[in-house]
């Protein structure tokens, strides 16, 4: 199995709910997709749940860059939520921890983009 | 002071594949040679960076080097020796020069969509070294220490 995307709102943001593996072909092509798919239904407030990720590799980590631009040149915020200590140390080590807003609670996140 | 007569063994070849240049062929690679690396004593983190590297490095070479031409191949060799890990990955590709390589750490790139496989092969082995391949293409070589046993 690549990658799981399940999408459900909150309010007025949108959850994302990631699983598996965002890698170099159906992943990375599956997680990219979906995010122009809500960006063009006009939806500004997204919040992607990496909690259930188990790998993630260069490509992944391009889609969630280029997700992150698109969204914010849209006027949008795409937000990350649950971390896996393996996704985090990716994020720490390519300097992109400090440039996506990470939450660790959903609840916690949803507020954040009021 | 006992002697450790295993430190000073030889490295062993125990991989020598060709692969197509497919996607496929980067989990098939990666597989095969985190199989080499358990065989070898490396715990679960290191098998993770071992795989991570590997998957970048494989991926550089079917998509950057080879471009998924069908008409050239990927050779996967792997050393196992008592200290070290050691993974080549050649591709028939053209080349690249590693100095135009732009750096996925500076400011101006950390937004870019790509650019980071280099960069996290450093990140996860002990050595990593890129060379012409003859006639033609990229050899990467790839280095992961065995942590000593306490």
């Amino acid at each position: 199995m690549s990658v799981k995307l399940n999408t459900r709102q909150v309010g007025d943001v949108t959850v994302v709910d990631v699983s598996g593996r965002i890698t170099l072909g159906e992943g990375s092509s599956a997680l990219r997709d979906l995010l122009r798919e809500l960006i063009g239904k006009g939806q500004k407030k997204i919040l992607l749940n990496l909690g259930e990720v188990t790998y993630i590799d260069s490509s992944g980590i391009g889609e969630l860059v280029s997700g992150f631009t698109t969204v914010s040149n849209n006027g949008g915020t795409l937000k990350l939520l649950g971390l896996t200590k393996r996704v985090q140390d990716l994020l720490q080590i390519t300097k992109l921890y400090t440039v996506f807003d990470i939450h660790e609670e959903e609840a916690h996140a949803i507020r954040s983009f009021a | 002071m006992a002697l450790d007569a295993g430190a000073d063994a030889p490295s062993k070849e125990v991989m020598d594949q060709e692969y197509p240049s497919t996607l496929e062929s980067v989990d098939a690679a990666e597989g095969e040679i985190l199989k080499a690396a358990g065989h070898a004593g490396f715990g679960e983190d290191d098998l993770h960076q071992i795989g991570m590297a590997v998957r970048e490095c494989m991926v550089n070479a079917v998509v950057h080097g080879n471009r998924y031409n069908r008409n050239k191949r990927v050779r996967v060799k792997v050393l196992s020796g008592p200290q070290e890990l050691t993974v080549s990955i050649t591709d028939q590709g053209e080349g690249f020069e590693l100095h135009e390589v732009p750096d996925p750490l500076h400011d101006n790139n950390l937004l870019r969509h790509s650019g980071r496989g280099l960069f996290l092969m450093s990140a996860f082995m002990d050595k990593v070294d890129v060379r012409k391949a003859k006639p033609q293409g990229t050899e990467v070589v790839l280095v992961k220490k065995i942590a000593p046993r306490e």
